[in-house]
């Protein structure tokens, strides 16, 4: 009976709670949802989603209401969770992660008046645009510092997983410490993680022991930045957010996913009835990609990135350009042309120079 | 490929650093399984220890501190555990499991406010000229205070359950609790007693992630740490000595892949990262195929017990 009691007082608080989320929704505010993969406290990819939503609000005050879901799994639950969201009232979704593609396609094909906006996918439709960052840019900034700053020409690169993102961040920062240290060498680790603080803790110290006084990034924690303190002498780069608590050395730059301008502006346009299904994919120019503050750096190294960051914000450089070799030698680029998008987007080969084999 | 650059020193050294939670967590649940009780919580005892750890010692300023609330708050949980499964005799896979859940979601609730701050050093241990010594200097007399503990827990345990009195009546609890009972041996008391010394044991492990190994909080930053150790006891086969082995084992295959990677050996990589577990499924399969073996394991574990059976 007890049992029976506690089930029923459960139920009723469930119910309440799901009644409770859209009974303030309002016809004549823009509603926006967002669905994030993981939890907004992760002080990384999440994290900086939800300040963009924050800056959604503060940038159009009471004309707009946002809802987010946090740590939802990549699968049937976000449908789930996105249904709800448009039942609701949401005239705008935002799906933050690459696992939501099918979900958000699916949720989409069932409320065609309502706008889906899908982080790095490739899959669209008339109400789903896609949209993604160009964060090899800020590679080939961190990758000229990097090149700069080592004395032992070797450079320790802690890779995730060899996906055509993190293998293009790879030859951006190659290219670019190349091009400031003809001496340097890469060493990369592939720790097939994204996120395991104790592994890419070892992963820095493996690659420090061998020799390696700089180090960069593609897993999320700040592990590598802790092992680099303790080490001395060893700099390291912000991934995803500023990781501005190393400041300001061992970390002495980052890169920083800014969503904001690109969110303000879809907002925007569903308010002025223009929005269309597109496939955004912007770089340091429009804002989406941002250089964490260059410190403890020499003024000269500095000012070369900041030169660097600013002609690849104004389109005269672009970080692929010729004259470059693949790895085994054969030619890619002429000289003077640069990578097209298509094969910066598939990209399974390392530039020349590189040593090692990419893991399949 | 040039392994000159792998200098056997500090692949020692840093072997032993990455082995020392595996080997606290799981010189604890030996002797827990020793007394018949399988908790399989330990994944969530080593986190919340680790937060716990933490936070005391970033609170106070003192890593010695925090290793010791570590240790509580790895009890407490325990504790938790061993009052649903030996008073209300829950069963025991299921509770360790929802130990598991709970430890990771109430670490990550506890640990709101301290992602992003370092916490104070716990430093290596100043044994004058000795450290300085070539090799021997580094591996041996050059480590934090937590490393040595370590090496001397795995010998008290061994002492206690090889040697003592009280280790004898805590195996036989383990092996049968219905005769240990008939001698008027307290069985629930000594399986509690077990229980709260491995959560104190895992959370010292949490905590030497958190404050020593990477060192800083994370939400989940264990990451299967506690399995692991788990696992090291089965490969033992339930023995502190091999716990020793076993732990360096693993630890040292996991560091060793990373830095054979570093070196730009040309082995594929996914063969590096896959082998410390291969080598764990090999033992057990090498374990299970011979009798012996087999028979390592405590005859009680994971049965409740009850005085009225």
């Amino acid at each position: 009976m007890i049992r029976r009691t506690f089930l029923g007082t459960t139920l009723l608080g469930a119910a309440a709670l799901a009644f409770m989320q859209p009974a303030f929704a309002q016809d004549d505010k823009v509603k926006v949802g967002f669905v994030y993969v993981g939890p907004i406290g992760d002080g990384g990819y999440t994290y900086e989603h939800d300040q963009a939503r924050l800056k959604v609000e503060e940038h159009f005050g009471d004309k707009v209401e946002t809802v987010y879901q946090e740590s939802v799994p990549e699968g049937a639950d976000a449908e789930r969770v996105m249904t709800q969201m448009a039942l609701s009232g949401a005239d705008l979704i935002f799906a933050t992660s690459f696992g939501f593609m099918d979900p958000t396609i699916n949720t989409a094909k069932k409320f065609p008046d309502v706008k889906f906006e899908h982080a790095t996918g490739y899959k669209r439709a008339d109400n789903v645009g896609t949209y993604s960052a160009r964060f090899y840019e800020g590679r080939a900034v961190l990758g000229h510092i990097a090149g700069k700053m080592t004395e032992t020409n070797k450079i320790g690169y802690i890779a995730s997983y060899p996906i055509p993102e993190v293998i293009r961040g790879i030859n951006a920062s190659y290219i670019a410490a190349k091009k400031a240290n003809p001496d340097v060498e890469f060493n990369i680790v592939w720790a097939f993680t994204w996120f395991d603080p104790a592994k890419e803790a070892d992963a820095a110290k493996a690659l420090i022991e061998q020799g390696a006084d700089v180090i960069l990034q593609h897993t999320d924690s700040t592990a590598p930045h802790a092992a680099a303190a303790e080490a001395g002498n060893v700099i390291a780069f912000g991934q995803a957010s500023d990781m501005a608590e190393y400041k300001p050395s061992p970390r002495v730059s980052s890169i920083i996913d800014n969503w904001a301008p690109y969110y303000i502006d879809r907002v925007q346009a569903v308010m002025d009835g223009t929005w269309e299904s597109d496939d955004t994919w912007d770089g340091i120019g429009p804002g989406m990609v941002e250089i964490g503050e260059i410190t403890a750096v020499p003024d000269d190294v500095k000012a070369e990135a900041l030169e660097i960051r600013d002609r690849i914000a104004a389109g005269e450089y672009h970080p692929f350009t010729g004259p470059l070799n693949r790895q085994d030698g054969s030619e890619w680029l002429k000289e003077g042309e640069t990578a097209d998008d298509a094969t910066l987007l598939g990209m399974d080969f390392y530039v020349e120079g590189l040593t090692g084999d990419i893991p399949n | 490929m040039d392994l000159s650059v792998i200098s056997p020193t500090l692949l020692v050294a840093s072997l032993m650093v990455a082995s020392t939670p595996l080997l606290l967590a799981a010189l604890g649940e030996l002797v827990v399984e020793k007394a018949g009780v399988l908790n399989l919580g330990v994944e969530g005892m080593m986190i919340v220890g680790a937060i716990g750890g933490f936070a005391i010692a970033v609170e106070t300023g003192s890593p010695v501190a925090g290793f010791v609330a570590a240790a509580v708050a790895g009890a407490a949980l325990a504790s938790v555990f061993g009052v649903l499964t030996q008073f209300l005799l829950a069963n025991q896979v299921a509770t360790g499991l929802a130990t598991t859940l709970f430890g990771l979601g109430i670490s990550s609730l506890m640990g709101q406010s301290y992602s992003g701050i370092r916490p104070p050093a716990t430093p290596r241990l100043d044994l004058g000229p000795l450290g300085d010594l070539p090799f021997v200097g580094r591996v041996v007399f050059g480590h934090d205070w937590v490393v040595y503990f370590s090496l001397l827990l795995t010998f008290a345990v061994w002492w206690f359950l090889n040697r003592s009195r009280a280790g004898l009546t805590l195996r036989a609890v383990g092996e049968n609790h219905a005769a240990a009972h008939a001698l008027g041996i307290k069985v629930v008391a000594i399986r509690m007693a077990a229980i709260a010394f491995g959560g104190a044991c895992a959370g010292l492990g949490g905590a030497y992630l958190s404050l020593v190994r990477v060192p800083q909080w994370t939400e989940g930053m264990t990451s299967g740490a506690g399995w692991i150790a788990l696992a090291i006891v089965v490969f033992a086969s339930w023995r502190a000595g091999r716990v020793l082995l076993g732990a360096y084992l693993f630890g040292g295959v996991t560091v060793l892949q990373l830095n054979l990677q570093a070196a730009g050996v040309a082995l594929p990589v996914e063969y590096l990262s896959m082998s410390p577990y291969l080598i764990t499924i090999a033992v057990l399969v090498l374990m299970s195929a011979r009798r012996r073996g087999a028979a390592a394991a405590p005859a009680s574990l994971g049965q409740s017990f009850h005085a009225s059976q």
